[in-house]
């Protein structure tokens, strides 16, 4: 097993280099990633959601519309009525806590890029029709959209931090697009 | 672009949804009993109103869920959205 990680290379792994030289860019890769599908009124998933957030966040319970909600690198994101992705560190297994539940392991499916600082909402907002504005889209927000005619989930984790989950086969066209789309951003840093 | 009402996630560019045709056509009670022209009735014929229409629409690129829609076919406009299966509440006449 060992082997297998020291030889799996990640979707955007050859332009990592690029991503780093505009300064606000970068994949996480391999972000462990569980897809749930059930009713958050079920039993098992107020149990699911105790197990997973326990602590300040066990009254929020599972994300609303719209809406993620997390403790740490460990997040729920409503995806949409009754479906959500719980996204978590590279590595960690979370299937003991979901047996029951219809969940599946998505790890492989997408990869991550964390666009941060004053730039990361304009660079997005040139490929993305939803507001990004802070008063319609803010820290806590999550959407499944187009981006650059791309299906991502947009996440923000922070004030001005956004995560975008893009499947692995997309991955490459939309970071070129990306660092196309932050092209006229990376100058003014420099400047 | 038409901005398309998702009940769940808000307003969305047309481009999230696929359209799904007039909403409300009942499947045939028993289909075995058709004429050929009942049959191809039920699967070809649809209203094609100039005004208000009843339609279905998937958020494909979003949340992933039918509903239905009442949209005006002159205006583009969207008077309501509701859950498929359920009758649209106040059609505008």
């Amino acid at each position: 097993m060992a082997d297998l990680l020291a030889q799996r290379r990640s979707p955007l792994a050859h332009l990592a280099g690029e991503l780093a030289a505009t300064g606000f860019m970068r994949e996480l890769p391999y972000l462990s990633s569980y897809e749930v599908r059930a009713d958050p009124a079920e039993p098992a998933m107020a149990r699911l959601g105790a197990a997973l957030f326990a602590g300040p966040l066990l009254a929020a319970a599972w994300p609303t519309a719209g809406r993620a909600v997390g403790t740490g690198p460990r997040y729920a994101l409503w995806c949409g009525p009754g479906w959500y992705l719980v996204v978590d560190e590279p590595g960690t297994t979370l299937e003991s806590a979901m047996a029951g539940l219809p969940a599946v392991d998505v790890s492989a499916a997408r990869t991550v890029l964390e666009l941060t600082g004053p730039f990361a909402r304009d660079v997005l907002a040139h490929g993305c029709a939803i507001d990004l504005h802070p008063r319609a889209f803010g820290p806590g927000s999550c959407a499944q959209t187009h981006l650059a005619k791309a299906q991502v989930i947009l996440h923000q984790t922070a004030t001005a931090t956004y995560r975008v989950f893009v499947r692995a086969s997309y991955a490459d066209y939309l970071a070129r697009w990306l660092l196309d789309a932050a092209v006229e951003y990376v100058r003014r840093i420099d400047e | 672009m038409l901005s398309v009402p998702c009940p769940w996630c808000g307003p969305r560019d047309e481009t999230e949804f696929r359209y799904g045709g007039q909403a409300h056509v009942a499947y045939p009670a028993d289909p075995a009993a058709c004429s050929d022209a009942e049959w191809a009735g039920y699967l070809f014929m649809r209203d094609n109103p100039k005004g208000w229409f009843a339609e279905r629409w998937f958020h494909s690129a979003g949340c992933r869920r039918w509903f239905n829609a009442v949209r005006h076919t002159v205006t583009y406009e969207f008077a309501a959205v509701y859950a498929p299966f359920t009758q649209p509440p106040g059609v505008p006449s």
